[in-house]
C-alpha cells in the first residue's frame, strides 16, 4: 500500500501544478435557494427556456410543500438555505490533494475490496482529472455506442444536444410535483446521466457512471433519465461499490426510467456513501426518488439495489406497469450498522393486463441500525390476472438494532393474485455452530450465513458487481458480531 | 352536518354531561374530562390520518348521531329469542341502545368471587372497584371515537373475576339497537377484570331490531391478570344501515392468555381496533377474525399487538370474503420492544375477492426492536384456486356450487378455531346459508 500511495502521490504532485482552483471558484453560487439562484444555475448551464421554466415551476411548487415525516427515520431538520446548490467539480480545493490526506480507514476499505488504484483516488475525491486519461476512456466507449445510435451522455449535454428527447420524457415518470425531495431536485438538479437506446438495439455493454467520468461528481442533486425505445435493452450500473468520500449532508437524486413496447431496462445500484462514524456522527442523507414506467406491452423494468452506505436511506425504486404483460422486479439488500437508518422498499402499480411483479427484499440490521421495508402493491381495476409475489426478510444482529416491515397491499381486481411474506429472525445459532464445528471462524461463519441470506438478490447483479457487493457486505458488517 | 358542527355538538354534550357529574368521584370526573380534552384535540379522523387512510368516516360525522336517555324503547323479550345460541346455557345480559335492561336480562346465579353488573350501576355503588382499571388500557393518543366513548359512555358491563374464579357458562352480552326515527348513537363501555388464575368466556354480540340508521361506538377494556384466561367473542351482526366502531383493548399480565375472535357479518361501515399489550413474561394472545361482506359494506380491522416483555406469543389469523362492492381493510401491527426477547409472533391475512367491484387493502406491519425473536407475517389477496375448481367440476359439481363450496371452506377455516361448539355450529349454518351450501359435518377442534 505505501508504495502505491507514493507512486500516486508523485503523479499527483507533478500534475497538480496545472492549478484548476480558480476555475472552481467561478463555478459556485452562494448558499441558499431562491428564484435567482435557479435562474443562475440554468444560465450557467446554458439551458433552453423550457428547462428554466420547468425548474422555476418546480421551485414554486416546492415552496408550498412540507418535509415528509412518515418514514421510519429520525434526523434533525435540514436547513435548505445553508446548502450550496451549484458548485461544479466538488473535489476542488476542499478535497484532499493526494491519497495521503485521505482518511486511512477509507483506504483500508479500498484495499479489502480490491479496488484498482486509479479508481481509489477517484472515489476518495482526489483531483483525478489529471491522473488518468478520463477523456479517452469516455470517448472510446462513446464512439462504440454512438455507432449503434445509443445516446449516453451527461444530462447537461443531453439538454444541449437532444432537447426534444429531454422535453418529451423529463418529468413524465416523476413529475415535478411528486414529493418534497423530487421537487427540490427538479428545481436545482445539477447534472446526471442520460441514456437513450433506439428501437430494437441491444446495448452491448453495461453502462455505468464510472465510464462517464466527466460527470461522476455531479453530487447532491443528480438526475438520471433512461429511455429504452421499442424492443431495446439496456443494463445500467449506478454508483460504486466502494465508499465515496463525500461530506455533503443531503443527496436528493431522481431517476426516471421509460421502457416502451418490448423494451427492457435493468438498473443496478450498489450504494455505499459515507455512513457516518461508529458514533453516528456525520454521514449522508440519501433521499432518492427512483421510478420506472413500463409504457408498452411486454416491457420490463428490473431494479436491483445493494444499500450499505449512507447515514439515512429513504428510497423506493418503483415500477408503473402500464403496458399489458409488462414485468416489474425489485431485488434489494439493505444493511444498517452502527447508527445507520434505512427506510426503503418499492411500489408496484399494476395497471395493464397480465402484469407481473416480484419483490425480494433482504434487510440486515446490526449495531444500533434501524432497517425498514416499506412497499406498496397496487392492483387497479383493469389489471386482469395481475400477479405479485413479495418476500421481505430481515436478519437481526445484536440486541440494539431494529427491523420493520410496512407493506401496503391494495387490490381492486378479483383475478389478481397477490402474496406477501415476511420473516424476521436473528442468525440461527445452529447454523453458526454447524459452520464453526467445521473449522470456520465466527466472522467467516457469519459472513457465509449473511451471503446465503442475500443470495437471491446478488444473483441479479452483473457478475463483477456481485463479487464486490459480497465483499462490501463483509466490510459493512465488520465488528457487528463477536 | 359538517365536521366542525358535529364536533361542536358533541363537545356541547360533553360540557352538559360534566355538569351532571357533580356528585361523582374526582377520578371519574378527571377521566371524563381527559376524554373530552382528547376528543377536542383529535376530532374525527380523516383519510389523511395514516390509520384511517382507507376508511372514510364522513357519513358518521354528517349524520349527527345522538345518544338517547335510558328506557326510551320497550323491547318484547320474545324478540330476542332468535339471538341466543341454541344449546348454550349462558349468563345473559341485554343492553338496549347502550343501556342495561334488567327486564330483558337473565344473568342467573354467579359463582363465588364473580361480580357482573351494569357499569353505570357499578360506578354509582362500587366506584372504588373500578377506579384502578377504567381507562387504563386505552392509549393516551387514542383516536377521536375512543375519546368520545370515554367522555360520554352511559353504560355497559362490568365484569370482575376474583382470584381463582372460574365461570362454567359463558357470559353473553347482547347489544340491541332498536329502530327509531332519530339517528341514534349508542356507546357501550365494558370493563373486564380477571384476577390471578381466573377464567371466563365472554360473548359480545351486536344486533339490531328493525332497519334503521344508527351508530354504535363501543369500547371494551380487558385486564388479564397473571395466569388468567379470557376468551372473547365479538359477533358483529349490526343492521345493514348501521355504523359500528369498536375498540377492544387488552392488557396481559404474566402468563395471561387472551383470545379474541371477531366475526363481522353486518354493518355498513365498520371499524374495529384491537389492541393487546403483552406486558409481562410468557403472555399469550390469539386473534382470529372473519369478515364476510357483500353489497356496499366496508369493514376495517386494525389490530395492534405490543410485545413489551420477553417470551410472549401471539397468533393472528384473519380471513375475509368480499362480494358485491364491498371493501375490507386489514392492518395488523406487531411491535416487539427492545426487552421482548424470545417473542414468537405470527400473523396471517387472506382475502378472497368474489366480485369485480370488491376491494381489499391489507397492511401487515412488523416493528422489531429485539433480536432473538421469531416473527412472520403473510398476506394474500386473490380468487379461488382454479385447480381446486377444476377438481370439483371434473367430479360433476356445477360451477356455482363448486365456487360456493370452496368459498365456504375458505371462511370455515376461521370458524373452526372457535372453541364454543354451539357458537361455531350456528355461525357455520349462518355462513352456509349465506353461501348457499349445506353445512359440513362438525370436525375436530383445532385446539
Amino acid at each position: 500500500m505505501p508504495t502505491s500511495a507514493q507512486q500516486l502521490d508523485t503523479l499527483l504532485k507533478r500534475e497538480y501544478k496545472a492549478g484548476f482552483v480558480t476555475d472552481v471558484e467561478t463555478d459556485a453560487v452562494p448558499p441558499g435557494l431562491n428564484e435567482d439562484v435557479i435562474r443562475l444555475i440554468s444560465a450557467k448551464k446554458n439551458e433552453p427556456e423550457f428547462m428554466r421554466e420547468w425548474r422555476l415551476k418546480a421551485y414554486r411548487h416546492w415552496l408550498t410543500m412540507t418535509t415528509p415525516a412518515w418514514a421510519h427515520v429520525h434526523y434533525p431538520p435540514i436547513d435548505y438555505q445553508a446548502i450550496v446548490y451549484y458548485s461544479a467539480p466538488k473535489a476542488g480545493k476542499d478535497g484532499p490533494r493526494s491519497l495521503d490526506e485521505v482518511d486511512p480507514k477509507l483506504l483500508e476499505t479500498y484495499e479489502k475490496l480490491g479496488i484498482p488504484l486509479k479508481e481509489r483516488a477517484l472515489l476518495a475525491g482526489v483531483a483525478v482529472d489529471a491522473v488518468f486519461d478520463s477523456v479517452s476512456v469516455a470517448t472510446t466507449f462513446r464512439e462504440k455506442l454512438g455507432s449503434l445510435g445509443i445516446i449516453f451522455c451527461s444530462f447537461s449535454e443531453a439538454v444541449q444536444n437532444h432537447p426534444e428527447l429531454v422535453q418529451k420524457y423529463l418529468g413524465s415518470v416523476v413529475p415535478y410535483t411528486d414529493n418534497f425531495y423530487a421537487t427540490l431536485n427538479s428545481a436545482v438538479f445539477s447534472d446526471g446521466s442520460f441514456v437513450y437506446v433506439p428501437k430494437g438495439v441491444r446495448c452491448p455493454m453495461e453502462l455505468s457512471t464510472y465510464f462517464r467520468i466527466n460527470a461522476s461528481k455531479t453530487g447532491q442533486f443528480e438526475r438520471t433519465l433512461i429511455i429504452a425505445d421499442e424492443g431495446a435493452y439496456v443494463s445500467y450500473l449506478e454508483g460504486c461499490s466502494a465508499p465515496m468520500r463525500d461530506e455533503n449532508q443531503l443527496h436528493a437524486a431522481v431517476v426516471e426510467l421509460v421502457a416502451l413496447k418490448d423494451a427492457q431496462i435493468k438498473y443496478s445500484t450498489v450504494q455505499n456513501w459515507y455512513p457516518g462514524d461508529a458514533q453516528g456522527r456525520g454521514g449522508i442523507y440519501n433521499f432518492v426518488t427512483k421510478r420506472g414506467a413500463c409504457r408498452g406491452p411486454n416491457a420490463r423494468i428490473s431494479w436491483t439495489q445493494v444499500e450499505t452506505g449512507s447515514a439515512i436511506t429513504w428510497k423506493y425504486p418503483s415500477v408503473i406497469l402500464e403496458g399489458d404483460n409488462s414485468v416489474g422486479e425489485f431485488y434489494s439488500v439493505a444493511v444498517t450498522n452502527n447508527f445507520q437508518q434505512a427506510d426503503t422498499g418499492t411500489k408496484m402499480i399494476h395497471i395493464g393486463k397480465n402484469t407481473k411483479s416480484t419483490i425480494i427484499s433482504k434487510g440486515i440490521a446490526a449495531g444500533r441500525g434501524s432497517n425498514a421495508y416499506r412497499g406498496l402493491v397496487k392492483i387497479l381495476k383493469g389489471a386482469e390476472n395481475a400477479r405479485n409475489y413479495t418476500q421481505c426478510d430481515s436478519l437481526l444482529m445484536g440486541d440494539k438494532c431494529s427491523a420493520h416491515t410496512f407493506p401496503y397491499i391494495e387490490v381492486k381486481n378479483p383475478t389478481a393474485r397477490v402474496e406477501h411474506e415476511a420473516t424476521t429472525s436473528k442468525i440461527s445459532d445452529d447454523q453458526l455452530f454447524y459452520l464453526q464445528s467445521r473449522g470456520l471462524s465466527t466472522e467467516d461463519a457469519v459472513s457465509m450465513v449473511v451471503n446465503g441470506f442475500c443470495k437471491a438478490v446478488f444473483k441479479e447483479l452483473p457478475m463483477e458487481f456481485a463479487v464486490e457487493a459480497q465483499k462490501l457486505l463483509g466490510v459493512s458488517l465488520e465488528g457487528a458480531i463477536g | 352536518m359538517n365536521p366542525n358542527t358535529a364536533k361542536e355538538t358533541y363537545l356541547d354534550a360533553m360540557g352538559a354531561a360534566e355538569k351532571g357529574l357533580a356528585g361523582a368521584p374526582s377520578w371519574l370526573r378527571e377521566l371524563r374530562r381527559s376524554g373530552a380534552a382528547r376528543f377536542a384535540e383529535a376530532g374525527f379522523p380523516t383519510t389523511r390520518d395514516e390509520a384511517w387512510k382507507y376508511t372514510d368516516v364522513t357519513p358518521i360525522v354528517q349524520a349527527g348521531f345522538q345518544s338517547v336517555a335510558k328506557g326510551a324503547n320497550g323491547v318484547d323479550p320474545a324478540r330476542l329469542d332468535g339471538f341466543w345460541f341454541e344449546n348454550l346455557p349462558s349468563h345473559r345480559l341485554v343492553f338496549v341502545n347502550g343501556h342495561y335492561s334488567e327486564k330483558l336480562s337473565t344473568p342467573g346465579a354467579w359463582p363465588e368471587g364473580v361480580t357482573v353488573m351494569s357499569l353505570a350501576e357499578a360506578l354509582r355503588d362500587q366506584a372504588h372497584r373500578i377506579e384502578p382499571y377504567l381507562g387504563r388500557c386505552v392509549p393516551e393518543k387514542a383516536h377521536g371515537f375512543a375519546a368520545l366513548n370515554t367522555a360520554l359512555f352511559a353504560d355497559g358491563a362490568f365484569i370482575h373475576l376474583g382470584r381463582g374464579a372460574r365461570l362454567t357458562w359463558p357470559i353473553h352480552l347482547l347489544y340491541v339497537t332498536t329502530g327509531a326515527g332519530e339517528p341514534l348513537l349508542s356507546q357501550p363501555r365494558n370493563l373486564v377484570v380477571a384476577e390471578e388464575d381466573s377464567q371466563a368466556v365472554l360473548i359480545e354480540n351486536y344486533v339490531a331490531i328493525g332497519e334503521s340508521v344508527y351508530f354504535t361506538n363501543a369500547l371494551t377494556e380487558v385486564v388479564v391478570g397473571p395466569h388468567a384466561l379470557i376468551e372473547h367473542y365479538r359477533l358483529q351482526e349490526e343492521g345493514a344501515q348501521a355504523f359500528h366502531i369498536g375498540g377492544l383493548h387488552a392488557h396481559l399480565d404474566r402468563d395471561g392468555r387472551f383470545t379474541a375472535h371477531g366475526i363481522d357479518l353486518g354493518g355498513r361501515l365498520v371499524r374495529n381496533d384491537l389492541r393487546s399489550v403483552l406486558d409481562a413474561e410468557g403472555a399469550e394472545c390469539q386473534m382470529n377474525g372473519l369478515y364476510v361482506l357483500g353489497g356496499r359494506q366496508h369493514v376495517d380491522n386494525h389490530t395492534h399487538i405490543d410485545h413489551a416483555k420477553p417470551r410472549g406469543t401471539s397468533r393472528e389469523f384473519y380471513k375475509g370474503v368480499l362480494d358485491g362492492r364491498s371493501r375490507a381493510v386489514f392492518h395488523g401491527r406487531v411491535i416487539v420492544r427492545p426487552d421482548a426477547q424470545h417473542t414468537d409472533a405470527q400473523q396471517v391475512n387472506n382475502n378472497l375477492l368474489l366480485s369485480r367491484d370488491a376491494e381489499a387493502d391489507t397492511k401487515p406491519q412488523l416493528e422489531i426492536y429485539a433480536d432473538d425473536v421469531k416473527c412472520a407475517h403473510g398476506a394474500t389477496v386473490g380468487q379461488l384456486d382454479p385447480d381446486a375448481l377444476f377438481y370439483l367440476r371434473s367430479r360433476a359439481v356445477d360451477e356455482t356450487a363448486a365456487r360456493d363450496l370452496l368459498t365456504y371452506a375458505f371462511a370455515r377455516d376461521v370458524l373452526s378455531r372457535l372453541r364454543l361448539e354451539p357458537v361455531r355450529s350456528q355461525l357455520e349454518r349462518h355462513l352456509a346459508a349465506k353461501l348457499r351450501v349445506a353445512a359440513l359435518p362438525q370436525t375436530q377442534e383445532v385446539f
